[in-house]
Formats: structure tokens, sequence, C-alpha cells
């Protein structure tokens, strides 16, 4: 989606603000949101790709308002809502209405550990085929998709070099809808600065951008 | 209960987005709610907070940029193979599940971003700073880097090429500074404590002890 999240190029977001010492949560609540997404999310009713749709399905002024964790907060709440986890009464009230309680928790402390030391791969041993090699030129597709994409507006229409074959990835416009892996191959594309900025871009710099195969055609002559 | 303190309250100088009125007692209340419904465990999420709050830092990627400076077959494979010769250290998991090392040379001055949101190396550098995360970096990196790199103090001669590398997939990216010229004599201890996070971002280079951030 053309989302206020696609910000690769945006003017006037002001000057960078870099705290000194900065802690890794500013309070508490921020901690306990990190975890409690990881801690649903073990639950697999949703996926990365879905988690990171909800975050920018957040309306724009507000997506620009709010910090990141309030930010991240509500996209949480319409993800549990969505997977029927909790109701909005019970939400509001904070009070769990009579029902099933679970025994188990998806996350236990020893999954936690295993979730932190492992990760959540998205690569796929798969032998699907890449549509492009190294060294080849391409053009990223002129897309506008409704739904969510992983494809920056600043690289769109835009030609670079195949630069790198990451291999064969889950592709998160499918995944974020829940319409598949899609697996696909992914490559570091290299687009010279001036390609995408024009004349007021340093002539010897470029931008790397990871793009999905279905992303890319190839580069027109 | 405590009284409710939102960021922007306090830290107005660091914070220029506002959070909706109590977000702690509105998370708090959450997480009641989860535990009650026994979809989450009080003690798994205290293990995740702990673990990103005091365990995994940038100090995990410091040990990694000054091993490769001082074992080059470590380089190597650092180049090649980011994610084995970064677990060799024991550094490994979530939001680094596939890392790829760039090396800065005197030509070449790497900088990441994730213009999409906040796509970070967790294992190597823990959670991302606010800035990283902030429109302003976010916006600015892809189409202006040598104007970010100089509000962070580093000014590139033009003869040095940068490339800019958007977190748009599931690749995280570490940066490989350039080991400090005068630095030929320090342990490997003390190479780790020169480098600093926002080198391995790479919007700092890294300083031979007493020395300022200038070409």
């Amino acid at each position: 989606m053309n989302g206020v999240h696609d910000m690769g190029g945006m003017h006037g977001m002001g000057a960078i603000d870099a705290e000194i010492n900065e802690p890794v949560f500013h309070a508490p609540w921020e901690g306990r949101l990190f975890a409690l997404r990881r801690a649903m999310g073990a639950w697999r009713r949703w996926n990365i790709d879905v988690s990171r749709h909800a975050v920018e399905m957040v309306p724009p002024a507000e997506y620009l308002r709010l910090s990141y964790y309030a930010r991240q907060f509500e996209a949480f709440l319409e993800m549990l809502l969505n997977a029927g986890f909790v109701t909005r009464s019970e939400i509001q009230t904070g009070i769990a209405a009579s029902g099933e309680v679970k025994a188990t928790p998806a996350l236990t402390i020893e999954q936690a550990a295993a979730l932190i030391a492992k990760g959540v791969p998205t690569s796929r041993d798969l032998p699907v085929a890449a549509r492009f090699q190294v060294g080849q030129r391409v053009r990223a597709r002129n897309m506008h998709p409704v739904g969510h994409t992983r494809l920056p507006r600043y690289a769109r229409a835009r030609s670079g070099t195949i630069h790198r074959d990451h291999g064969v990835f889950v592709f998160p416009d499918t995944n974020a809808h829940f319409l598949g892996e899609k697996p696909q191959h992914v490559y570091s594309v290299r687009f010279g600065a001036r390609e995408l900025w024009g004349e007021q871009a340093a002539e010897q710099d470029a931008v790397y951008v990871d793009l999905w195969d279905d992303y890319l055609e190839p580069a027109r002559a | 209960m405590t009284p409710s303190i939102s960021h922007s309250d306090d830290n107005p100088d660091h914070e220029h987005q506002t959070v909706p009125s109590d977000p702690a007692l509105r998370v708090k209340a959450l997480e009641s709610l989860l535990v009650e419904k026994g979809l989450v465990d009080r003690a798994a999420l205290d293990v995740l907070v702990d673990t990103y709050e005091h365990k995994v830092g940038p100090r995990n990627g410091a040990r990694v940029v000054a091993r490769a400076w001082i074992d080059g077959s470590y380089k190597t494979r650092l180049l090649s193979n980011a994610d084995a010769a970064i677990a060799e250290l024991g550094y490994a998991g979530m939001q680094g599940e596939h890392m790829i090392v760039l090396e800065n040379t005197a030509k070449v001055h790497n900088l990441v971003v994730c213009t999409l949101c906040s796509c970070y190396p967790w294992p190597v550098l823990g959670l991302p700073p606010v800035w990283y995360k902030s429109a302003p970096y976010r916006s600015r990196a892809v189409i202006d880097p040598r104007g970010v790199l100089r509000e962070f103090g580093l000014q590139l001669l033009d003869d040095v090429q940068v490339r800019v590398w958007d977190s748009t997939a599931e690749l995280r990216y570490l940066v490989l500074p350039q080991r400090p010229s005068g630095s030929e004599e320090l342990s490997e201890d003390s190479l780790a404590a020169l480098v600093t996070r926002d080198a391995m971002i790479g919007v700092a280079n890294v300083m031979a002890p007493g020395r300022g951030n200038h070409i």
C-alpha cells in the first residue's frame, strides 16, 4: 500500500534526533508490549508480514503522531481482535469473559529461550528457479498494490542491477494476507543514486534494495 | 499502581511523537487479560524483556568486528557466510536469521536503514534506537546519505562511494567498520571496546583512542 510508512525519499521530516545513552526501553510498558507481541505470535495465528501490515494500517496521521511502541500497540490490538483472542469488550473492561482458559500458553520459558536463540527463519529450502541472474539489468515493476508490499515507492519503475541472489524466501505480499507463502528468490538490487534521485545525487553512490522475483522484470532495452 | 508517565513527558527532547493516554495502564491491563485467559506466561515475557534489555546488544557486534580485525581468515568467513561466522562467537537468533556483513574500506562507506519500518540485526546490535526507527532517518538515509552522515559528524570525501542498504526483506545488515590507524598494538578486547553501535550501522567511523570523529 502507498502508506506513510513508505518513507524513503520524503522531505520535511526534520533533523535526526539521536539520544545519548539511550535506554533499550523508555518505559517498562514498552518492554512488556515487545514481549507480549512475541508471546502471542507463538500461537502462529499470524506471521511477521501480517504484523507489519497491521502497523502500516494505522491511519497516516496517527502513524506519524504516535511513538513507535504506541503505534505497535494499536496494531497489536487489531491483530488480537481479528484472530479472536480477545473481544472489544474485554479490552475495554480488562475483564475476561467467561469461557475457555488455555491450559498452556503458546510461549513457555523454554520456548522463549528457543525463539530468542533460533528466531523464525523465512528462507525456504525449495527448488524454486531464479528468474534473474547476478549482473543482469532489471527494472522494478511500476506497481501500486493496496495490500502489503515491500517494494518501496522510490524504487518502482527504476532500473538496477542484480548484485546478489539471497535465495528463496516467503513472499510478503501474499503472506501478509494469509494467501500463502509463494516462496521465491530475493535479490539485492543495486540502484545508482542518480537513477533514483536525479542529478542532485552523487554519481558514485548507490542504494541496494532487497527485492523479490515478483517485484522485478527484465530491464527495457 | 504506579502513575502512568508517557515517554513524551519524560523525554521532551527525544520524542516528538505522543503516546495515547496512559499507555502503561493500557498495556498492563492487556497483559493481565491475556494472562487470565491463559494465552501468555508472565515468566516467558520476563525472559524476553530481560534478554533484550540486558543481554543482547551492540557489544556482541563489537566482538564480531574486533575478531574480524585481528583474524583475516575469520574476516573472510564473515564476509562470505555471515550467519556461520557470527554463530562461531555464539550470536544468532531472532531478527538475525539471515545476516550479511558489509565491509567499509577507504573507498566504500556502507550505511544501513529500514525505510519501511525498523528492521535491524538484533543478535549483534540489540533493539534499534529511536532515531533509527524515526521518520527523519528513514526518509533521508536513501535520498541524502551524505547529509545524514554529516549530521552524525561524518564528512566523507568525494572519492568515497556511499552504499545505502535498505532492509526491505529478511536480510539483516551489519557494517564492518575500518580498523582505525594507531590501533595496531591493541588487544582484541581493547579493539572491541572502540567499536560503537553507530559505526556498525554505518553512521560513524571507529576512532582510535584519543581521536575525534574526523577524517
